[in-house]
Parts: structure tokens; sequence; C-alpha cells
């Protein structure tokens, strides 16, 4: 049997993901292991994909199609690799320069990230040229982002745009370096709109009372009130751009005021979902272990087209995947040298189920591709979501049957049969998970059909209890009477 | 062993089991007439202590099922962490420094409680919470969580019902103004802290004096090995 689990181990080992990295949180807030949700698909080294260069501070990863575009910012050039098909790892085409408006070449100075339209269309921050390019499909230079002339905008800023998006009608959404007032929006036209999504500045009692007790010049040491500087952006294909931050304070995570993932509205409101037991802050409990310390930061997120979305934590290079609802799937993935973990995880992106993770210091992209268990766990999700309960049940059943630590998967069974009208089983798997919602929804029901199936019972019931003490007193005086006379 | 069949057969009277009876049911009218009530409970002798102690266990026990059998939606509580020891040290510990303190306090005051006294006003004015959450568990049983209010507002009620029954007892065992109630109310809290904080003085101190003595054994130990 030993021998047998060994071998099965030896077999599969390499292509898994390691044992007991794979987790979610259950209702209290331990975690449970659960069988791994992702496995590696393949290891795109830099050796098979740039030959003869290898990466320097690769930043920006973007992929549209079968094309994944690696912005190789040290060798201040953007690589286009083929990741479907026959040729799958091959450089298609380097892009080191484009042509400008005057029609001549020119070079980029270092671009950090990038976005590219279904029309091919690219959105290149050039962050040391501070300036966020345009260029069509044969890099032609159609517009160029600027530093904002506006008087909103402070002058003795320096622009460094970082991170860029772009909506269908080609407006621009520029995440720059030292600007604190959330997203700079662009008109398609490249004129400056304002600012988009900042967090508004929050008082602070203990804060204003120390200010008031210290001297002028420690005053100014002090960091003033400033909101969130945001670290990655994302755009999900409902055009609502998915937010992630670093700059909050490690208390205001659990009660969700830090809010590390945000996913902001035409308004620049954050709509996320949240009916998690949790918050999707990433880990729960942050342990200092193996040189990582702190709370989870998040520093690239990409969303499915089911506003599923995954975030990677830079701090101990895992990646959590929420539903939409934003309850945590699962969370894998890890700091080391093997395949499936990562030195210094940088930029993730997504193509249908599959995961792409750029490591900066290995210079090379991992693709990670679901397992049965994740793929059932999505079905599962997906056929809720269609209406397909009978099916989505079955799926959460097989979920079970892989892993009997999940809370979700009772929760989902309960929701299924609260569809099928079976209140007093959903009520089961409700209490069991204690998902108080819908608990109280299954029960309302069910206590509705209990009382309609006993009303003649409890009518009888009602009577006795109203006649019963005049009858008593009326029996107890004939007894007096009786007695009397 | 004389001496013990003696005091066990005190349990075989008729006598004893109604005046327990009795006195256990004076509490239901305490509770609706506290000045009269715990006049009458110390200087009429219509308390008396096992009824207390009865009071005391029941209350004891409520806490427990109100763990155990409360429905999941207004009872946030992971079961397998709850300890039972301390859920029953959680209310006995509270009444007995009460106890201490307050009959501490309000005998060097004018107070004309004993500690038995102080001790039975106590149990008898915490007879609502038992009388209400009991109920309240079989309600937890019949509502959902949208109609929580309900289930918030009696328990609320079970609480500062008892409070405002253990201001009445001691004003009537030591027979103080309202005004003097209130403050030796407030003082005996202040005196359960100082309890507390020289309890948790002392013990810390003791086992760092019994760890000094075992670590200079061991080291003495280790030199003549």
């Amino acid at each position: 049997m030993i021998l047998l689990s060994i071998g099965c181990s030896l077999l599969v080992g390499g292509a898994f993901l390691h044992a007991e990295d794979s987790y979610s949180y259950d209702y209290w807030g331990n975690l449970q292991h659960g069988p791994d949700p992702y496995r590696v698909k393949t290891v795109l080294e830099y050796k098979q994909f740039s030959p003869d260069l290898p990466l320097r501070d690769p930043r920006g990863l973007f992929i549209r199609g079968d094309i994944a575009w690696v912005c190789d910012t040290g060798n201040k050039r953007i690589l286009e690799i083929v990741i479907a098909g026959k040729e799958t790892g091959t450089t298609r085409r380097v892009i080191d320069s484009f042509i400008n408006k005057n029609g001549i070449e020119e070079p980029f100075e270092s671009p950090t990230d990038l976005y590219v339209d279904d029309k091919g269309v690219m959105y290149i921050c050039d962050t040391d040229a501070g300036r966020v390019l345009k260029l069509d499909r044969d890099r032609r230079f159609m517009l160029e982002f600027t530093k904002p002339t506006d008087p909103t905008f402070d002058q003795n800023l320096s622009f460094m745009p970082m991170r860029v998006v772009a909506d269908r009608l080609g407006r621009a959404f520029v995440l720059s370096k030292n600007i604190n007032r959330g997203l700079i929006k662009y008109e398609n036209d490249a004129s400056f709109i304002g600012f988009f999504g900042a967090s508004e500045v929050t008082f602070n009692w203990s804060d204003y009372v120390w200010k008031l007790l210290s001297t002028r010049a420690q005053r100014e040491q002090m960091a003033s009130f400033v909101p969130t500087e945001y670290e990655n952006i994302a755009v999900d294909s409902d055009g609502f751009i998915y937010a992630t931050t670093m700059t909050f304070e490690t208390w205001k995570l659990l009660g969700d005021q830090a809010k590390p993932i945000r996913r902001l509205n035409a308004l620049g409101n954050d709509i996320l979902i949240k009916n998690g037991e949790f918050p999707p802050i990433g880990d729960l409990s942050w342990g200092v272990a193996a040189g990582a310390d702190g709370p989870s930061k998040l520093n690239d997120i990409t969303v499915f087209d089911s506003d599923r979305y995954v975030a990677l934590d830079q701090t101990r290079a895992r990646l959590f995947a929420y539903d939409s609802q934003g309850n945590l799937l699962f969370a894998f993935g890890g700091r080391g040298n093997s395949n499936g973990r990562f030195r210094k995880p940088v930029a993730l992106d997504h193509r249908g189920r599959d995961l792409y993770v750029m490591d900066a210091a290995e210079g090379s992209i991992t693709v990670l591709t679901p397992t049965e268990y994740g793929n059932i766990v999505y079905d599962a999700l997906d056929e809720y979501n269609r209406g397909d309960y009978d099916a989505s049940a079955k799926r959460w059943q097989d979920v079970l049957r892989l892993n009997g630590n999940y809370d979700l998967a009772y929760i989902g069974m309960g929701k299924a049969y609260f569809r099928e009208e079976n209140y007093k089983k959903a009520m089961e798997y409700f209490e069991l998970k204690r998902s108080e919602e819908y608990y109280a929804k299954a029960f309302a029901l069910y206590r509705k059909d209990w009382v309609e199936d006993n009303i003649v019972i409890l009518f009888i019931f009602a009577v006795l209890l109203l006649a019963a003490p005049p009858l008593v007193g009326h029996i107890r005086r004939v007894i007096r009477e009786v007695e009397h006379s | 062993m004389n001496f013990m069949t003696q005091r066990l057969s005190v349990f075989t009277e008729r006598s004893f089991w109604s005046h327990l009876a009795e006195t256990l049911r004076y509490s239901l009218y305490v509770i609706t007439h506290p000045i009269d009530g715990f006049w009458d409970l110390t200087h009429e002798r219509r308390g008396s202590i096992g009824a207390a102690n009865i009071i005391v266990i029941a209350t004891l026990l409520t806490r427990v099922w109100k763990l155990r059998f409360t429905s999941f939606q207004f009872n946030d509580i992971n079961w397998q962490e709850v300890n039972i020891f301390m859920e029953f040290a959680s209310v006995l510990l509270p009444l007995a420094i009460f106890c201490i303190c307050n009959w501490g306090v309000t005998t060097l005051f004018n107070g004309k409680g004993t500690m038995k006294n102080i001790y039975m006003g106590t149990a008898y004015a915490i007879t609502p919470y038992a009388l209400i959450q009991i109920p309240l568990i079989i309600l937890s049983r019949l509502i959902t969580f949208e109609e929580g209010t309900f289930y918030q507002v009696f328990s609320t009620i079970s609480l500062a019902w008892s409070a405002g029954l253990i201001v009445a007892a001691m004003m009537m065992i030591h027979a103080y103004s309202l005004k003097k109630t209130l403050l030796f109310m407030v003082i005996t809290i202040f005196a359960m802290m100082i309890f507390i904080f020289i309890f948790m003085l002392f013990f810390s101190m003791i086992s760092d004096g019994f760890a000094y003595f075992i670590s200079l054994a061991r080291e003495i130990i280790f030199r003549l090995n």
C-alpha cells in the first residue's frame, strides 16, 4: 500500500503542486487543506521564447486570444509570445520600437505594462518617458496620453504611468506612480477627464490627538492623510475595473476597511460583492514563516468572464481564487524553486480557465491549468449561475467526495436542495456550514409549509389553550359547590 | 457517622422539601414585587439558601443550554471550543467576587446585610435570566434570523431586569437609600477590579516564585551530576 502510494506520488508528483499547499478557510476562519485546484501544465522558460537575450526585470503580462504580451522592461522591449496551438512558446514578434508621428522608428524607454484591445490596438506604458502610447496593430503611432495640464493635477509631480487599461470606446485608465488620487482617466482623444476611484480620505481621531500634542517639526515629519495608491488594475468583460492596493493598515483588513481588492464602477465607487464570511483579503492569518511576514499584498489580479477573480500575493507568492460572491474558492502556489512555485511572481493573467504567472526572478511564465477538482468546482458554480440546479448539486456532491472540508460545497448542495423545494434537507446543509442567510430563507418556507400541513392540529391546540382556563375554573366551582352543599 | 446520618435525615423530612418549594416559589413574587419581596426575603425569612442554590444552578444550566440548544442563527459559537468549566466559572466567579466585595465594602459603611443575605438576595435577583432565557431557546428554534429582533429584545430584558433586581436587593438588604445603593454598586465594581488584580498579581508572583525554586533545584542537580 505504502509502496503503491509512493509510486503514485512519483508518477504524478512532478505535475501537481505541492502537498498541503492548497487550502481554503472555513466558517471559523480556520485553514482547511484541500486537493490541488491547479496543476502546472508547462513552464515557458525565457530560453524557449527569447533564446538570445534573457528577460531583465519583466513587469507586465497581458493575454488576449492565443497571444501573450510580455513587457521586458529592463531590455526595453515587448515580446509577443504564442501560447496556444503548435507553435506554443515561440515568439511571434519582438517590439522594441514604434513608428512615431513623423514616420521614424522610435525606441521605448521603459515599457512596464500594456493593454491590447480586441482589434489589436496596443496601449503601452512607457514609464520613464512619461507617456502612454496607443499604437495600432503594426505599431504605428495613434495617440499619446501624457501628463495632464489640468490645474487639478499637481504639476510638481512627475508623471510615471505604471499600468494601463482601456474600455471599448478607447478611453484609457492609467495608474501612475506617486499619484494617490486614484486612476487617471482619459477621453478617447487623449484629453484628461479627471481622477477616478480614489478612496475617501479617512479621519483618524488618534492621529488628530497626536498632531495636537506634537511640535511643528514632528508634524511635518508625519505622513499626511493620504488615500490609497493602487498597485495594479484589470478590466473585466463588463468593463468594470478591478484594482488592488498594498497600502493599508493591517488591522483594518479583517473588518473590511482596507479593501485590498476593489471593483470600480463608472463613478469610481467600489462595488465588489462580499457575501463571504470574510472579505477578500488573501490570507486571514499571517504568521511569520520562511521569511514571509505580514498580510497578503496583492500585486496583480485577473478577472474571469464569470466574475471570478484570482489575485496574486506578493508576500507568500500565493494565488487566491474568489467566486463572484467574494468567497475564497482556493488558495494555492507558494514560494520556491520547483515548478508550481514562484520566486518573484510579478504578473498574472488568464486564458480560459488557465492561469499564467510571470516570475521576474526566473524570467519564466508558469502555465497552470485546473485539475479535475478545480474544474468541478468551476463547473458547479457555472451550472448554478446558469440555473441548472440539479447538475450543480451533482457537481457539489463530486466536490465533497474529493474534499469534505469544503464549506462552499455544502452550501452549494443546500442551495440546490432549496431550489428543489426540499427545505428540510437544505436547512441541514446550511446549518452544517452556518449559512445564516440561506438557512433563514429555507426555514421560513419550511415553517410555512409545516403550518399549512398541520393547521388543523394547531387550531385544535389553540382552541384548547383558550378554552382550558375558564373550563378548569368552572369545574372547580362546581366541585366546591357540590362539597359545600 | 452518626453526624452524617443526622444531617442527611433532614432530606427525608417533608417539611424541608415543602419549605424549599415555598421559598423557591417566593422568587416569583420577589421578581415582580422587588421592594416588598427583598425586604421580606431576609427580614421575614421568606427565602432560603437552598432555593438560592437552586436558582444559581438553574442559571448555570441555562447558560450551557443556551450555548448548546439555541439555533445557530442566534448563537455564533464554535461548540468545539467551549469549555464547560469556563462557562460555569464565568457565572460563579463574578457572583462570588461580587458577594465578597459587596459584603466587604458595605460592612464598613453601615450595611445591614450579612454574607448569607447578600448571596441569597443576588441569587434571587438573577431569577429572570433563567426564566426568560429558557423559553428564548425554544423561541430561537421557531423564528428566523430576520425576526431576531424579538429574541434580542427579550434577551436584553432578561439582563436588564436582573440588574435592576440586584440594585433593589442590595437596597433592601443593607437598608440603604437608592442614591447610596447606586454609589455602593459603583464602589463594589471597583472593589471587584482590585480584587481580581490582586489575585492575578498573587498568582503570577507565586508561579514566578515556584519557577525560581524549580530552576534553582534543576541547576543544583545539574551541578551535582
